[in-house]
């Protein structure tokens, strides 16, 4: 095909309609967030962190770990490119939004708690070891030349790590006395009206986006998946052809046609 | 003139901005990194473009 054809982006319909509702999303969630619902009555207006923070978290823990570990399991199971390039994208995923549930959490926590960091919360500290085992999947991936190689053992890291999305979850629970981190605010019913209104949308257009990301991401491991191909069959030609260019001359010698025609 | 009075306004702008900008920037940089990708694969090959594959 000729180069002319190609189609120089990720995108399709599907993405622009996405990406169109990720946009409208974040402006009306924002206006909800800082126009519409009222401060708290302890954290005054640092509660409005909250409709960041929590929506990054809940796409980090129950939407990118969760993929990574199905794509992962999937990938040993059935040995496809898909799978693994599938898992490679939730991977990256997860280390935006964890590392961005870190960073506003440390932001939130400084006039909440009066403490930036607390390496005895268990809490802080499980999320942090999630985001690092996420970052050392990535630099492992990084690592290993062969594909099939880097995509059992890489499958195998991911499943491990994924596990630590349960310490994280129930560690204000297990740990309650070893952490500042509050219980789920929506579980424990302290959310009312526009507040939770605001949450939930915010956690959908969180959720939205995901999605808009991970379609983009996984195009561009499929387009990595085919450039290695492609590098891969010319080497193989390029090889082939010199082969043959090597046996023809050899034919052609004056010493084996001679011996050819005795 | 009337101004909002608003509590932690620096840690908001701190945790909102960054989370913004964070996710723009990895937004853009996908869209380019796909862009770039896209101009060296034929179309054929890109399965969002043709499900043959």
């Amino acid at each position: 095909m000729s180069e002319s054809t190609n189609v120089a982006t990720t995108g399709s319909r599907t993405t622009q309609i996405l990406g169109f509702v990720v946009l409208l999303g974040l402006s009306v969630v924002f206006v909800l967030a800082f126009v519409v619902t009222e401060p708290d009555a302890v954290q005054q207006d640092a509660v409005r962190m909250f409709y960041i923070h929590v929506p990054a978290a809940i796409v980090a823990l129950y939407l990118t770990v969760p993929a990574l570990a199905v794509a992962s399991a999937m990938a040993l199971y059935k040995k496809t490119r898909w799978w693994d390039i599938t898992a490679a994208a939730a991977a990256e995923l997860g280390v935006v939004f964890c590392g961005l549930t870190l960073v506003t959490g440390v932001i939130w926590g400084r006039p909440i708690w009066n403490t930036w960091w607390e390496w005895g919360d268990v809490r802080l500290l499980t999320t942090l070891v999630l985001f690092l085992m996420l970052l050392g999947y990535l630099a492992y991936r990084r690592s290993v030349v062969d594909p099939g190689t880097r995509a059992r053992r890489s499958a195998v890291i991911a499943l491990v790590a994924s596990t630590n999305v349960l310490l994280v979850n129930r560690s204000v629970i297990w740990w309650q006395n070893r952490t500042l981190h509050q219980k789920s605010s929506l579980i424990e019913g302290r959310l009312e009206d526009m507040k939770l209104f605001t949450f939930a949308l915010s956690t959908l257009v969180f959720a939205v986006m995901f999605f808009w990301m991970m379609i983009h991401r996984f195009r561009i491991g499929w387009l990595e998946h085919k450039i290695e191909t492609v590098g891969v069959d010319a080497a193989i030609a390029e090889r082939r052809a010199s082969a043959h260019a090597g046996l023809d001359e050899a034919i052609s010698h004056p010493a084996l046609e001679k011996e050819g025609s005795t | 003139m009337t101004t909002i009075a608003m509590t932690h306004v620096g840690y908001l702008i701190a945790g909102w901005g960054i989370t913004f900008t964070v996710l723009g920037l990895y937004s853009i940089s996908l869209v380019r990194r796909g862009r770039a990708l896209s101009t060296q694969v034929p179309a054929g090959q890109q399965r969002w473009i043709d499900t043959d594959e």
